[in-house]
This record gives C-alpha cells, sequence and structure tokens, in this order.
C-alpha cells in the first residue's frame, strides 16, 4: 500500500533552523544538520527544507550547505530557495537531492516550470505556493516572497496552471495557519486533491497527529508536512524534535484511510 | 570496485553518499577508460527516458557498457530511469532502450487499474520479492521503499520479475536477468 507521506518542513534561516508564526517572527530552533541526523533516526518519510533567506532576497541557493545537507539525508529531500533557473536547478539534484522546490521564481517566470521538468523530469519539481485568505472574501491568494507579496492569483487557478506546465507536484502553505498548530485548511485541501492529478502536499497548521488524520481522512494519500509539530514540544514550545513512529502513523494517520476512497 | 555511472544526468552523489557512510569502496565513471576495472556498475537516472538515451549514448561508454554487460557478464544495476534503461523500449520516449532485459516501460495511466491514480508514483510502498530474488536476501519481513516515477517496467518473460509492488494494478518494481539488475525505487534513499 502507498503511505500518505508524513514530512517535516524545516526553514533555514542565516545558516540556522527557525520556525515562523504566520511566516513572521523566526525563532531560532536548532541547527540543520543536526536536526537531519535525527530525523533520519526516526526514519522520517521525507524532509524539506527551505531556504527562507534566498527566496525572500533573491539570493543564489548556498550549493555548499545544500550538499552538505544532501549527504546527511538518508531520506528523500526537498529543496527550496532561491531557485530561478534549469541550470542551478540541475545542479542541486547533481548533489544528491530529489526534488527542487520552486515558488516565486515559478509565479513571475511560469515558463521556468516548464524548462526545469524538461532537465530534471517533473517527477522531481515541486511547486509550492503560500497562501493567505483574501480580505472579504473567502479566496486563498497566492503569496509570494515569503509572504510579502500578493500575487491576488486564487491558489487553485495557480496549482492547476503549474500542473499543465510540468510540476510533479504541489505543496500548499496556508500562511495564516503557520505556526498556529491548530489543525490544516483540510476543506482546501480536499478541493485541489479532487482538481489535481499529481501529487499533493499539505502544510500549515498541523499541530497533532490527529490534525494530520483529517488531512488523510479527506484527501485519501497525500503528503501531509508540518514545521512546529514536529520541532516544538508542550505549551511553552520548548524545542524538543520528535516524530512519529511506524505503530503511531499506522494507528493514528493511516487509519484515515480506511473505508475512505 | 563498484563503478557508478556518470552520464550527466541524475543524483550521483546520492549513492556516493551511502557507499561512503558504509565504507565500501567507490568510484564515478564519466568516460569509458574510467570504466575500466569495475566489479560492479551502477546505472542511475532521473527524468525522461529519451533524455537519458541520449545522454549515455553520447557518453561515449555506451559500446563499453553493452560489452561489460553483454560480453563479460559484470554485474549492473540500474535505479529508477536506469532500470528503465535497462528495456527495449518506453512509452514516454521513441529512442531505443539498452535491450538488456526484454522488456517495455509503460505509463501507470495506459493500464485500467490505476488510469485514476495520482502520478508521479510518490511515496514509501510494500515490495513483494519474487521466491529466491537475489537482491532481496535476509530476514526481513516488510520490505518497504521510496518509490518516484510515472512509468514502470513490464517484462517479456516473467521469469524476469524479481519483485512487485501495486499501485492500482500490480507491476514489476525489481527486475533481473542473469548479471543484469534494476529496482525501480530509491534503495539510496529509504533508510536502509
Amino acid at each position: 500500500m502507498l503511505r500518505p507521506r508524513i514530512i517535516p518542513c524545516l526553514l533555514i534561516q542565516d545558516s540556522g533552523l527557525v520556525k515562523t508564526v504566520k511566516f513572521k517572527d523566526p525563532k531560532y530552533v536548532g541547527d540543520p544538520i543536526n536536526a537531519v541526523k535525527i530525523f533520519n533516526e526516526k526514519e522520517a518519510d521525507e524532509l524539506i527544507v527551505i531556504d527562507i533567506d534566498a527566496s525572500a532576497h533573491d539570493r543564489e541557493p548556498d550549493y555548499q550547505k545544500i550538499a552538505y545537507l544532501a549527504s546527511e539525508c538518508r531520506m528523500p529531500l526537498c529543496y527550496g530557495g532561491g531557485v530561478r533557473t534549469a541550470e542551478q536547478a540541475k545542479r542541486i539534484i547533481a548533489l544528491g537531492v530529489e526534488k527542487v522546490a520552486i515558488s516565486s521564481a515559478a509565479l513571475a517566470n511560469p515558463a521556468l516550470i516548464s524548462e526545469i521538468a524538461a532537465e530534471i523530469g517533473r517527477q522531481s519539481v515541486v511547486v509550492v505556493l503560500d497562501h493567505k485568505q483574501r480580505l472579504l472574501g473567502k479566496t486563498q491568494d497566492v503569496w509570494t516572497h515569503n509572504g510579502t507579496r500578493n500575487t491576488k492569483r486564487s491558489v487553485i487557478d495557480v496549482a492547476l496552471e503549474m500542473e499543465k506546465l510540468g510540476a510533479g507536484e504541489i505543496v500548499i502553505n496556508s500562511i495564516d495557519n503557520d505556526g498556529k498548530m491548530k489543525g490544516y485548511d483540510v476543506a482546501l485541501a480536499a478541493q485541489l486533491r479532487e482538481a489535481l492529478t499529481v501529487p499533493l502536499t499539505v502544510l500549515g497548521g498541523g499541530g497533532s497527529l490527529d490534525d494530520m488524520y483529517k488531512v488523510v481522512a479527506a484527501c485519501g494519500v497525500v503528503g501531509v508536512a508540518a514545521g512546529s509539530f514536529f520541532v516544538f514540544k508542550g505549551p511553552y514550545r520548548a524545542v524538543l524534535i520528535s516524530y512519529p513512529t511506524a505503530q503511531q502513523k499506522r494507528d493514528s494517520i493511516y487509519s484515515a484511510l480506511q473505508g475512505g476512497r | 570496485m563498484i563503478t557508478i555511472i556518470d552520464y550527466g544526468l541524475g543524483n550521483i552523489q546520492a549513492f556516493v553518499n551511502v557507499y561512503k557512510r558504509l565504507h565500501i569502496p567507490v568510484t564515478v565513471a564519466t568516460s569509458a577508460g574510467q570504466l575500466a576495472g569495475a566489479s560492479k556498475l551502477i546505472l542511475p537516472g532521473v527524468g525522461a527516458f529519451d533524455h537519458a538515451m541520449q545522454r549515455l549514448n553520447a557518453s561515449g561508454m555506451r559500446q563499453t557498457l553493452d560489452d561489460m554487460a553483454q560480453g563479460h557478464g559484470i554485474p549492473v544495476l540500474g535505479i529508477c530511469v536506469g532500470m528503465q534503461m535497462l528495456a527495449d523500449s518506453s512509452d514516454e520516449g521513441v529512442l531505443p532502450g539498452l535491450g538488456w532485459i526484454p522488456g517495455q516501460v509503460r505509463n501507470f495511466h495506459s493500464v485500467a487499474e490505476s488510469s485514476e491514480l495520482a502520478l508521479p508514483h510518490m511515496g514509501w510502498n510494500d515490495v513483494l520479492p519474487a521466491a529466491d530474488s537475489p537482491l532481496f536476501q535476509g530476514q526481513q519481513e516488510n520490505w518497504l521503499f521510496y518509490f518516484l516515477h510515472s512509468y514502470f517496467f513490464e517484462c517479456t518473460e516473467p521469469a524476469h520479475i524479481a519483485a512487485t509492488a501495486t499501485y492500482g494494478a500490480s507491476f514489476s518494481c525489481s527486475v533481473a536477468s542473469k548479471n543484469v539488475y534494476g529496482v525501480q525505487f530509491h534503495p539510496e534513499k529509504s533508510h536502509h
């Protein structure tokens, strides 16, 4: 049986691991390599690592750092941050990374997605769409540059366009829910799962195994990613990296598939 | 020595990292000369079938590899698209494959049971080894591996199926014929 993917999403800023709330107030939570080693031990399904400086400041990816991360990572790794050309994406894959995430650059230059897919294969092209509810409305707009620029385009429209252009996976990331640990936007996830034919990963708001269960119950086999949930413990948000065991995933998340679609 | 075939495509470094971690000597070959002395060959591959075949054919290593794999019986392991390249042809492209294991590479959406499923087939799935498969020795009860692909290898000879997995339909996720082996999944990223 193909399992839902339970994915820690790590944010990097100034070489440190940080966690944000609504894309703001980055709190230092440790060393990225140390975190990767812990997720190796815990046999995480996949890792997403995003360099939030590179994307916000249009900076070139730090290849040395990516190579180091990839060399330590024993699970599939998706890197995002500052990727603007097919050449950069190819270079990152050659370092031992499985997937490259594109965000701001995909919105500024959609043709880039086709170019990257032609170079590294669409299975390795991930488009991350940061979204936020429009004022006085229900539409989820796509925002870029680390949540600072509104494209004023609906996340569903953009996701479908990106799929058509050659994206192999769509990650939706709720800015409103980021760091809140109060649950995912399950309705949007279900709507996207219905509309897309490529794999979907849902990020933003995960605070418990039950939150993940709800996504899988509504969407079936998808990726469920989280940041805070895997790095904080308890009401005072003490830093402690954790990841569910195989048994916990089976009992508390995969069980949502029983009798599902 | 174990030699990874580098024809300018794919996650070569991921394999080098694994062997480094295991303290097993490994080398990377980018030319026919560097293939000499290889005791085992790893053929990685990502992306589109034709793109991969084009690169391999243009690498200057193709003839030597054919001789080593088919003439001299040097063990070869194709991984992901590297496994698909072992086939005769692929629905994804027009170029012929290496033809080292008879078969055709097909898209999941061309099979009724998988036609409605999301592609690529992405994530962790169970691998069911065939009886006595040389690639899956040991006492392990569950073989769980990471997959990332939209096409699968359809063997002409059922005897060449080394393992199956299920995504809608059951498909051969590992193939073996004499000294030539292939795995569709990513052992290098599966916590092994």
